[in-house]
Order: structure tokens, then C-alpha cells, then sequence
């Protein structure tokens, strides 16, 4: 059910942006949605940012994964206990950059007996890795649309990722990976029965939707070929806020219906789980050093409480003291 | 009310991962089926006691919970307060994509292959809430965004399943985000509390805690008494007469302890050992009879608990004059000690930065908190060849090391113990590399959850734990359980007896106390346990015959 939904939303979309290209709708769906798109992600993102960092720390409570710093002479893991600044920063680019907690990922197996055996399972942490890092290098490769002279960054990247020289243009290993890879994280919430339990339309909406993206982006370069210079001429000019008459570019419904995907994709993000990308830097059990013991945490709203106060305690339990025989003198 | 016994090991060897066809937001849980997987309800005197709000007598098996009137709206409030007043909760309420990596880190999950308790889900269970009420798309989209209504029914799954979580973390160090269900688990207990909702093996404990200085409820007197009997014992099994100071105004340090170590077995044997070694190296130290308790079961009901039963340390060791505190092996308290003291009752300026007076070390580690963990002293101790140690004397046990979930994800201490355990025995053997240090399994009865009448859910989470001490006791003959923490000392003997025989508990400084060579000690034929040494026996046994000969 929650991947019908998605996945008819997702058709929906590209449905929609057929239409509306050959109904002259253009202009909505070229200049005012992308516009209003990016806008919708900008304030949202920074908003979703803001909210979170309203709500304080009270406390540092770091996910702590290897030995502290402790006495000199027993070995500290700094990456996974750090203990200064640049420490965390460490873990958390490691973090970020490599997932590096998901590359611990184990599956556990109960077998008869009972007996729990734990094996490696990198799987998830591999196609994530591959996901992400392709989604990363293709979103690099598109700035081509929206600089002139397009940097040597763009160049340097499509040279390295075309390395295969296979078919005319040549073929992007990233193109590939990024349909493989999403294939797999497809395919596991369908076939996996815990992650298919767990799954919601929030986690089969972008997948299809990055999916479709992925897939009008490989039809449009390598099978109905578009005007790639119609296509900077539109990127060029929303960049610089004077966009082309878009009827003379004379644009393809399947570019359209690329460019709706990207659209709400860019417009979903900030309202989605999607911003974990920002999410993943704030979180308190990673981002802080496990240095609790010698450096204070100040709790900037703490609460009073209300305690047992010594002189109460004292004199509820005055029979007791006397029969212990404690002074319990104070200063 | 008659208890269900607990299903046969053969039964709990079986566990169904297939996840039910129903999805998770239309499967309530059906409580008294469930008999045996959860705590019974608090007295309502324990609440009351502390001041906590909305106290009533209730019951989970109960159709009708006695709620107040307007419970969805104080849960709805208490949500918002916390969401405004914590960043973790309300980043894991946002950034969770459900990638699943965590399902199979839970003990509970393991266990039971209930789905609820795949983290992912148990943190789910506040989400949707979260989503229905304080999110857009909830709003419109209800359940197809994960969105669902605070109903009675969804109140029950979060006692259920907020109390079938012992908060170990172990989930948290597998998630690419750090998403912490501890942090989840114990908001959502928070807001169970709101209403009224609780168990009796945590409020009763911390109203023991709030009035007398600690769970058990021990009084001045009696403690004083169990302290005394306690020396008595060490000088009969080493001959060695001991102070047990408490109260001791200027003294150097103040020694805080889990209640349990004064009072229970097995933990009592690691606190002779305690009182070993601080009367060789001379340690110039006290007991409080206010502080009577490191342990804090508010921990595991809210933080404004967690504080109110903490601050009588930092009283204590300003009325008492001490240097630093040096804090005995017990787990929550270290994550309380460690993650939470200094920030709620701190700042601890008027004490100094801990140093051994027999070693010369100063624990930098330690210099905001002034607080030190008792391995890691005796660490240093060693370390510096200040103890004259027998190994052999603990050459009748083989030894793995279980560790506590505090003491490793929240502290990281992880190294100091086993140092110690190379040091004072002979046979120390790691159990499965997923199954120790950061990646260690629960006991199954943390956070509050080691009562009686939920054995079948101890059992069960327990299982992971057991499994991998079976496979060490199996392989390599180990006899012994060692760890840092007073619940395990608690738990584990029956998680072990349940799964695996033959296994007893014991903590570190047992192990010491065995091996320390103490001046003008008798011949010491047994362990602190009275126990005879068997070797040192027969050792003794030849020799008399020889001399009579």
C-alpha cells in the first residue's frame, strides 16, 4: 500500500509534466515551479535547521564506541571515544563522508541449540555508499547546465566518471550505479521482511522518485537525446533570473518530466527524512566528545528541583544517627 | 495474583522473526496475554511520596487504567516541552530513514522477534505521535505519513515496549545517525509518568533512594551495621582487622557505592574487596551514611528524578571536606556519574583534581567531575606495582568479562578492568568479538527491568548475553562471570542459571581481594566467598603430611 502510493505519486508526476508541456504549460513547469522549488528548500531547509538548534543540549551524552582516554598508558581510540574538538571532527567526517557506523552493520542468525552466530554485513553500508556518493557526483556533473566556462571541478569529474569510454556519449559509470544501487535499496524493502514491516511511503517515495529522475536522466542523454544546449540556455537563464522563451527551445516532454522530478524532489527535501543530510552533523550522541569528566557541561535551562534536604533527613532518621553514633557536623 | 512461570528453555529457543501480516499500526498488544514481559504497576503511595504527578493505583492487565481525564493533553504538552527542551529527541524524531540497521542490534528483538522491539519501531511508536501532532504531513497525510492518533491502545504499546528497552545503546552505535533509543525509551517513560503510568521496581527503589539515601531503603543504623559485619567477615577470612570509616570528616576521599554491594550477594564479596584493598594501600577515605547509594533509579524515570536523587553526592563531599569522590563498580550510576553529574549538580569547584596518594597519578580525565572509577585507580595501582599480588590464588576460576552497558557506550571504559583481570588471575577468556567491549549484549533486566514477575522478557533479552557465555563455558571450561555493574551482579545469575549452569557472577575487585597479599594476613586457604582454594588446600594438605612424616 505505502509503495503503491509512492510509486503512483511518482507517475503522477512524470504523467503530469507530459501533459503539461504539450498543453504550453512551459513556463509553470520551467521557470515557476523550479523557482519556487528552490525556494521552498532554501527556507525550509534553513528553517528545519534553525528548529532544531532552538532546542538546547542539556546534556553530553555521546554514543561512546571504544576505549576512553584514561590513564596514559592504556591505548585511547580517539575516533571512537574522542576526547578533543578535532577528534569529533574526525568521527563525524568519517561519518559523514564514509558511514562509517554503518560499516559495522552485522546480521545476527539464531540457530538451533539456540545458538546466536553474527556475521559481517556490509551490503547496506556498499549500495549507501554507492548511492550517495554517484547521487553526489552527478548532481557535480549538471552544474555543466548552469556555469560558462563550466569549471575544471565539472570536467575533471565527468572525464574521470566517462573513464570507460562505452557508447556515444559516453556512458556515465555513475548513471549505472546510481540505478543499481537504488535497485537495491528498492528491492530490499520489498524483499527483506523486517525492512519491509518498517517501511513507510515517506522511505518509497524519494526512492522512486530519485529512481525516475535517474531513469529520465539516462533516456534523456542516451536515447531520445535532448538539446543539451536548449537545456543550458534554460539553466543559464534561471541562474541569472532572465529565463529563455521556453516555447522556442522547443524542449521534449521527457525533459520536462525529468525536470518535474527534480523539482519536487528539491521541494520535498526539506519536509522529509531526506534531511537527514542535515540532521546527521547535530546529532548529540556523535557530535560531541566524550570528555565528560573533564570538561563541564553547562545545561542552559537547567530546572530546580526539589531534594531531600540533609537537616530533613537528619532529623527523620534522628534515632538511627544516634544509635550509629555519626557527628554529622557541618561547616 | 498468580504468576505464570516461565516457559521452558526449548520454548524461548524458538523465536518467530516472520513479522505478523497486520502492519505495526493496527497490532496493539494484548497485555494480559503477555504476562511474564512486563513490570507490575507502582503503588501509588511511591509516587505520591516523590510528588510525581497524576499518581493512582492501576494495573497493565486492567482494560481501564484510571488515566486522568485529559491525558492526551498533558502527553501532548509534555511532547512539546520536551521536544523544545531536548535536541536529541527532537533530531530522532525527524531524521530516522528507517534503513533498518538497528533491528537486529536489540536484545529484546533477538529475543522475542516481536517487531516493536526493533528499535526502529520502539522509537516509532512516539514518532507517529510525534508526526500526527507536530508535523504537517502528518496532519494531512494520517497514517500514510506514519501518523497516528494518541489512542489508549497506542499508550499501552508504549508501556509495553518503553519498558521491554533496558536503554543499553547498543542500537545507537550501529545507526549511521546516532539515533540513541536510551534517549527515546526514557522520554517516552517521562511522558508515561505524566499520566500516572510506572512501575513499582523503579518508583519504590527511588522513593527508598529519595527518603533513606538509598533503594533499599537501609536505614543510618543498619548500614553502619552491615559495614561493621562486613570488616568482621574480612578479618575472619584474612585475619586482617579493617576500619570502615564512615562519616569521617577531612578524610581524602568519599567512597560512593551501589546499595546492592552492602547488602547482596555476590555484589557483598566485591565489596570486601573493595575494603582489602583500600585498608593495604592505607587509603585515608569515608563512607557517607547520607550517600548511601551511587546506583539512581531516577535515571531510568526522568532526568529532574535522576537529578534529585544524585545531588546528595556532591553534598556530601562538600560537607565531608574529601578531596574526590571515587565511585565503585556499578553501571547506571557511571552513566549518571559520568554523563549527567557535573552538568545537574556540579560545577564540583570546591574539590580537586583526583590524585592517587599511593601512585602520584593524576586523573586528568577526571579533573572537572572529580570523580573516579575504582578500576581505574586500581589500574594505576598495579600498573605501578603497588600491590603484592598472588595470581594463583584465583587459579581456581576461569574468567570472562561482561561488559556493562554504561561503563562501555557511555563511558568507554573498557580496557581498565581487563588490565586488572590479566593482572590478578590466570585464566581470562573474551567471549565472541560481537559480543563484548562496545558491541556487549544487556543483561537483560537494565534500566529498571530486573524484577521478577517480567522473567520471561528477562529471559528472552538475556538470551544474546547467555548465548555468548555458554560459548565460552563450552569451548574453554569458564566458571566465572565477571563484570562492573550491580544489576548485572543481580541479574545475570539467573540469566545464567536459566540458559547456560554452572556459571557463577563475580566482580572485579573480587578478584583482587582474592590475589591481594595482605600484611599480617592468616594462611588464607579460601577465596572472600569462604570458599576453599582448592589447589592452596591440597598445597597445605601434602605439606602436613610431609611434616608429619
Amino acid at each position: 500500500m505505502n509503495a503503491l502510493v509512492s510509486l503512483l505519486a511518482v507517475l503522477s508526476i512524470v504523467v503530469i509534466a507530459f501533459l503539461g508541456a504539450g498543453a504550453g504549460l512551459e513556463v509553470l513547469f520551467g521557470v515557476v515551479l523550479p523557482y519556487a522549488a528552490i525556494l521552498t528548500f532554501l527556507v525550509g531547509f534553513v528553517l528545519r535547521i534553525v528548529k532544531w538548534a532552538k532546542s538546547p543540549v542539556p546534556f553530553r551524552i555521546p554514543t561512546v564506541a571504544g576505549q576512553a582516554k584514561s590513564l596514559e598508558w592504556i591505548k585511547h581510540q580517539p575516533l571512537e571515544s574522542p576526547y578533543t574538538r578535532r577528534q569529533v571532527v574526525l568521527r563525524m567526517a568519517l561519518e559523514v563522508l564514509f558511514f562509517r557506523s554503518l560499516f559495522r552493520n552485522t546480521k545476527a542468525e539464531l540457530k538451533g541449540g539456540p545458538r546466536l552466530v553474527y556475521g559481517a554485513d556490509k551490503a547496506l553500508w556498499l549500495f549507501g555508499m554507492i548511492f550517495h556518493w554517484s547521487f553526489l557526483i552527478i548532481f557535480i556533473r549538471h552544474l555543466r547546465f548552469f556555469t560558462e566556462p563550466v569549471p575544471a571541478l565539472v570536467t575533471g569529474v565527468e572525464w574521470v566518471d566517462s573513464f570507460f569510454d562505452v557508447g556515444l556519449p559516453a556512458l556515465f559509470a555513475t548513471s549505472v550505479l546510481l540505478l543499481v544501487s537504488l535497485s537495491w535499496l528498492i528491492g530490499r524493502r520489498f524483499l527483506d521482511p523486517q525492512v519491509r514491516y518498517i517501511s513507510q511511503a515517506a522511505d518509497y517515495f524519494p526512492l522512486f522518485l530519485i529512481f525516475g529522475i535517474a531513469s529520465t536522466g539516462v533516456l534523456l542523454r542516451h536515447f531520445a537525446k535532448t538539446d543539451v544546449a536548449g537545456v543550458k540556455e534554460l539553466g543559464m537563464g534561471l541562474l541569472g533570473f532572465s529565463p529563455p522563451n521556453l516555447g522556442e527551445l522547443g524542449l521534449s516532454g521527457l525533459f520536462y518530466a525529468h525536470l518535474l522530478l527534480v523539482t519536487a524532489l528539491i521541494a520535498y527535501f526539506p519536509l522529509s527524512k531526506l534531511m537527514h543530510l542535515g540532521g546527521v552533523f547535530m546529532s548529540p550522541t556523535r557530535n560531541l566528545a566524550n570528555n565528560n569528566r573533564a570538561v563541564r557541561h553547562v545545561n542552559p535551562n537547567p530546572q530546580p528541583v526539589q531534594v531531600h534536604e540533609f537537616e530533613h533527613w537528619k532529623e527523620e532518621f534522628k534515632e538511627e544517627i544516634a544509635e550509629a553514633g555519626y557527628k554529622l557536623e557541618r561547616d | 495474583m498468580a504468576e505464570d512461570p516461565t516457559p521452558t528453555r526449548e520454548e524461548l529457543s524458538r523465536v518467530e522473526y516472520a513479522p505478523p501480516a497486520k502492519t505495526w499500526m493496527d497490532t496493539g498488544v494484548d497485555i494480559p496475554n503477555r504476562r511474564g514481559n512486563w513490570c507490575y504497576a507502582s503503588d501509588a503511595k511511591h509516587p505520591e511520596y516523590l510528588g510525581q504527578p497524576n499518581a493512582h493505583d492501576w494495573a497493565p492487565q486492567n482494560e481501564d487504567w484510571n488515566l486522568p481525564e485529559n491525558w492526551q493533553r498533558i502527553i501532548l504538552d509534555g511532547m512539546k516541552e520536551r521536544l523544545e527542551k531536548y535536541r536529541s529527541f527532537r533530531l530522532f524524531m525527524d531524521i530516522c530513514v528507517r534503513c533498518g540497521a538497528c533491528a537486529d542490534k536489540c536484545h529484546f528483538y533477538l529475543g522475542t522477534g516481536d517487531p516493536k522491539n526493533m528499535p526502529v519501531l520502539r522509537a516509532e511508536l512516539l514518532r507517529s505521535v510525534y508526526k500526527r501532532y507536530f508535523t504537517k504531513a502528518g496532519r494531512m497525510f494520517g497514517k500514510l505519513a506514519g501518523a497516528r492518533d494518541l489512542t489508549i491502545d497506542v499508550l499501552k504499546e508504549w508501556y509495553y515496549y518503553f519498558y521491554q528497552c533496558t536503554e543499553c545503546r547498543r542500537c545507537s552505535v550501529f545507526c549511521p545517525y546516532g539515533i540513541d533509543t536510551a534517549d527515546v525509551t526514557m522520554i517516552g517513560r517521562e511522558l508515561l509518568n505524566l499520566v500516572g503510568i510506572n512501575i513499582g521496581w523503579i518508583m519504590e527503589p527511588a522513593a527508598n533512594c529519595y527518603r533513606t539515601g538509598n533503594h533499599l531503603g537501609v536505614r543510618p543504623n543498619t548500614f553502619k551495621d552491615n559495614l561493621d559485619f562486613a570488616a568482621e567477615d574480612l578479618e575472619d577470612i584474612t585475619g586482617v582487622h579493617v576500619d570502615v570509616p564512615i562519616d569521617r570528616k577531612g578524610a581524602e576521599v568519599l567512597v560512593v557505592v551501589p546499595s546492592a554491594d552492602y547488602f547482596a550477594n555476590p555484589h557483598y564479596f566485591t565489596f570486601l574487596g573493595y575494603l582489602a584493598l583500600f585498608h593495604e594501600i592505607g587509603l585515608d577515605y569515608t563512607f557517607s551514611p547520607f550517600a548511601t547509594e551511587g546506583g539512581n533509579f531516577g535515571l531510568f524515570l526522568s532526568h529532574d528524578m535522576m537529578k534529585r536523587l544524585n545531588a546528595k553526592i556532591y553534598f556530601e563531599a562538600r560537607r565531608l571536606g574529601v578531596k574526590w569522590i571515587l565511585g565503585a563498580e556499578c553501571g547506571h550510576m557511571w552513566r549518571v556519574l559520568h554523563q549527567y553529574m557535573d552538568t545537574m549538580n556540579g560545577p564540583a569547584d570546591f574539590l580537586e583534581t583526583p590524585k592517587s596518594p599511593v601512585t602520584g597519578t593524576v586523573f586528568t580525565n577526571a579533573k572537572a567531575t572529580s570523580t573516579v572509577h575504582i578500576t581505574e585507580f586500581t589500574a594505576d595501582l598495579i600498573r605501578h606495582d603497588k600491590l603484592d599480588l598472588d595470581k594463583s590464588r584465583n587459579d581456581h576460576l576461569k574468567v570472562t568479562f561482561h561488559d556493562s552497558c554504561n561503563p562501555a557506550r557511555a563511558v568507554g571504559l573498557l580496557d581498565e578492568p581487563r588490565y586488572i583481570m590479566k593482572k590478578v588471575l590466570n585464566n581470562f577468556i573474551e567471549m565472541p568479538e560481537n559480543t563484548i567491549r562496545e558491541q556487549t549484549f544487556c543483561c537483560g533486566g537494565g534500566s529498571g527491568l530486573g524484577s521478577d514477575e517480567n522473567m520471561e522478557a528477562r529471559m528472552r533479552g538475556g538470551l544474546p548475553r547467555a548465548n555468548a557465555v555458554k560459548y565460552v563455558k563450552d569451548e574453554y571450561g569458564v566458571n566465572t562471570l565477571a563484570c562492573i555493574c550491580a544489576i548485572d551482579k543481580a541479574v545475570l545469575p539467573p540469566l545464567i542459571d536459566y540458559w547456560v549452569g554452572g556459571v557463577e557472577v563475580a566482580g572485579i575487585h573480587e578478584f583482587v581481594g582474592n590475589a591481594l597479599m595482605m600484611k599480617g594476613q592468616n594462611e588464607r586457604l579460601t577465596d572472600l566467598r569462604n570458599e576453599p582454594i582448592p589447589h592452596l588446600q591440597k598445597r597445605e594438605a601434602e605439606e602436613e603430611v610431609k611434616s608429619d612424616a
